[in-house]
């Protein structure tokens, strides 16, 4: 909780303070964060001009991010905007093939999850975060299974396993009945919320989060944005994707806006409104030139649609912070 | 900014009055839960089928039958029970029946031509089923290419060599008999014996079966590899992502299929003294077949050790049973298939209903 106590506080803007004065532990936590991220504190996770390149094709080209502890790095994009391939990198499936990629300030270059796993990055995907018909307490410790015994007769720690399943579940505040159950009998929420359990108790220090809301109803999403604020308050650097800017505001620290696999938008939360980050999203710069064209056009309402100032704004703000 | 950061705490309190029961996750009920057991569907079908033949043929009453029967069962058991974890690791082997003759002309071929001890021709044996597993199993993870694909190819080389190498060495269809070798007598004791219970003898193989179905049980449910079975086949991708080592639990499970080919060939190879290289083409799918009653998944990721074991048992009664009921046995599978079908539908059922919320 008390990662940051070694910052000054004094880089928190004031435009924070009611925040500190609304949501004590959140706030706090935002604003250590940002004054490490100003004063130079050393992110876990860092890219530098990263790109990545699948032949002919540039998935993605210059990406800055960084991640600290105890903050949620949030990265928007539409559908092909390079989203995946920055998750692929930052999780070890795939290499980057230009900047750099440092982890504790150090260039690496991750071949397999494995790899990542071990540095401390864990990745819970959207839709392959669990094996369906196993059940939970196996979900949980897949690929990190306890043992007990000897080698010829060294067996799985069942009752500790399932012991120290419903403990973890239960500190991030999931309760089930039975952990004997098919994970696929769980709903949606539930599986994520194992899934970012298991993350946080095989010593993840970066947490990157695949879209976990994006199957969700309303009221599962707000379960597994809970988790990411838990997550959050153990010290955990969190890279949340997602294209949902309201999910994404709600927790998250920093925003960076892909598009067509660059950054178009990097802004921490006191510089940028839910308003300019939902036209980004909602390719707002695009609506923007297109609006002329459509207002010819019969039957399309472009009174709701930003003018061409209002995404300029941000931009501008974002190339000032960064 | 005021109006932001508040929406950060608010997601919990909708879900914090859920929280003692966390949604729609009560403890299911014992029958349920039994109920969803890979082999409870397999276990009443052999109830059944066992009744029915006790019922109709006097002679399946007798205590030599049944040794019988456990003999027919064992023979294919032992390799309905690697068939099955590499079913439940998400594959199939079509290679698996031929292998088991291309190790025992493997043994038989080798040892009579150097004319040495027949253990070599055994151990020799033993590395080239590995090898056949081993290959299968690289190519797959190699390639990506489905395991039916390769495997058929494997099975057609193998089909084909045991038949072609067997008529160069000997210019027969059959392999000339190493009785009369050294260390013959002596593998037949392990491989092809007998052991008298309660005055019955009852063959070998059927201990290595109960032996081997137990230890596959202690394999998939208490060890880690048994973890990394279930995941490779359940979600192939969820399990490399959380550190599974698929690549060496699929190569491991060929490699495994081999070393049950080559116990059975062992088997047929010191039983008969002499080996037919045609042997051994079709059994692939009664392996497959008796995982299916079983209750495994043919989509891998559920199973148990214990299923095929009943699907093997299922099967030896049947195949004995009509023998004493005085039938055609023509009629032999005929009957498998419609106990195959209806073990699937069962299986499907039990499995909706078991896991259902």
């Amino acid at each position: 909780m008390t990662d940051n106590t070694t910052s000054t506080s004094t880089g928190g803007t004031p435009a924070d303070a009611p925040a500190v004065a609304d949501a004590p532990v959140t706030g706090t936590k935002a604003v250590d964060a940002k004054a490490a991220d100003r004063d130079g504190g050393q992110p876990i996770v860092q890219l530098r001009g990263a790109g990545k390149a699948y032949g002919n094709v540039r998935a993605l080209h210059g990406v800055d991010l960084a991640v600290h502890p105890g903050r949620v790095a949030c990265v928007l994009g539409d559908n092909g905007a390079g989203k995946s391939t920055l998750i692929k990198i930052v999780s070890g499936l795939h290499q980057h093939t230009e900047g750099e990629f440092l982890i504790d300030g150090e260039a690496v270059r991750l071949n397999t999850p494995r790899e990542a796993l071990d540095k401390g990055i864990a990745t819970v995907y959207q839709d392959l975060a669990t094996v369906p018909l196993m059940p939970v307490w196996r979900n949980f410790f897949l690929g990190s299974e306890m043992t007990r015994g000897p080698w010829p007769v060294r067996r799985l720690d069942i009752a500790a396993m399932k012991r120290t399943a419903d403990a973890e579940l239960r500190a991030m505040g999931i309760v089930l009945d039975d952990l004997d159950q098919p994970i696929g009998t769980l709903s949606g929420g539930q599986r994520q919320s194992v899934a970012i359990a298991r993350a946080v108790y095989f010593g993840a220090r970066v947490l990157i989060l695949d879209e976990p809301t994006a199957a969700l109803g309303v009221k599962q999403s707000g379960v597994v944005l809970k988790y990411i604020a838990a997550a959050r308050d153990r010290g955990l650097g969190v890279i949340f994707i997602t294209h949902n800017p309201h999910h994404a505001y709600m927790v998250g620290d920093h925003f960076s806006v892909l598009r067509l696999g660059t950054v178009e938008l990097s802004a921490a939360r006191g510089d940028v409104t839910l308003e300019e980050l939902t036209n980004h999203m909602a390719g707002g710069a695009e609506l923007a030139a297109l609006k002329h064209e459509l207002a010819q056009v019969r039957g399309v309402d472009v009174g709701g649609l930003p003018g061409e100032q209002d995404v300029k704004a941000p931009l501008a703000a974002s190339e000032g912070t960064s | 900014m005021t109006q932001a950061t508040a929406p950060a705490a608010s997601p919990s309190s909708p879900a914090s009055p859920a929280a003692p029961q966390d949604g729609r996750t009560s403890r299911r009920s014992l029958s349920r839960r039994l109920a969803a057991r890979p082999e409870i569907g397999a276990l009443i079908a052999a109830i059944v089928v066992y009744v029915f033949f006790f019922t109709v043929a006097t002679p399946f009453r007798e205590a030599g039958s049944l040794a019988n029967v456990l003999y027919e069962a064992s023979v294919m058991g032992i390799m309905a029970l690697p068939v099955a974890l590499l079913m439940i690791g998400g594959e199939f082997d079509l290679s698996a029946g031929v292998a088991v003759t291309t190790s025992a002309l493997t043994a038989s071929i080798l040892s009579f031509q150097l004319s040495v001890n027949v253990w070599t021709g055994v151990v020799v044996a033993l590395v080239v089923a590995l090898a056949i597993g081993a290959f299968n199993g690289w190519l797959l993870v190699r390639t990506g290419l489905p395991s039916f694909l390769i495997t058929l190819g494997s099975f057609l080389i193998l089909q084909g060599a045991n038949l072609a190498v067997t008529k160069f060495y000997t210019g027969n269809v059959a392999t000339d008999s190493i009785s009369d070798m050294d260390g013959f007598d002596q593998a037949r004791k392990v491989f092809a014996s007998e052991i008298g219970i309660g005055g019955v003898d009852v063959k070998i193989t059927v201990f290595y079966w109960l032996v081997l179905a137990a230890a596959a049980t202690w394999l998939l449910l208490r060890t880690k590899f048994g973890n990394w079975i279930f995941a490779t086949g359940g979600n192939q991708e969820s399990a490399r992502a959380v550190g599974v080592p698929v690549t060496f639990t699929k190569i491991a499970l060929f490699m495994t299929v081999g070393a049950g080919a080559w116990l059975v060939g062992m088997h047929i190879l010191f039983s008969f003294n002499t080996v037919q290289s045609g042997e051994g083409v079709g059994n692939e799918f009664l392996y497959i077949i008796a995982a299916v009653i079983g209750g495994c998944l043919l989509t891998g990721g559920y199973g148990s050790a214990v299923g095929p074991v009943i699907g093997a048992f299922i099967f030896g009664m049947v195949s004995q049973g009509i023998v004493y009921a005085n039938w055609n046995p023509d009629w032999f599978k005929a009957f498998l298939g419609v106990m195959l079908l209806l073990a699937a539908l069962v299986n499907l059922w039990v499995r909706r209903q078991a896991t259902r919320r």
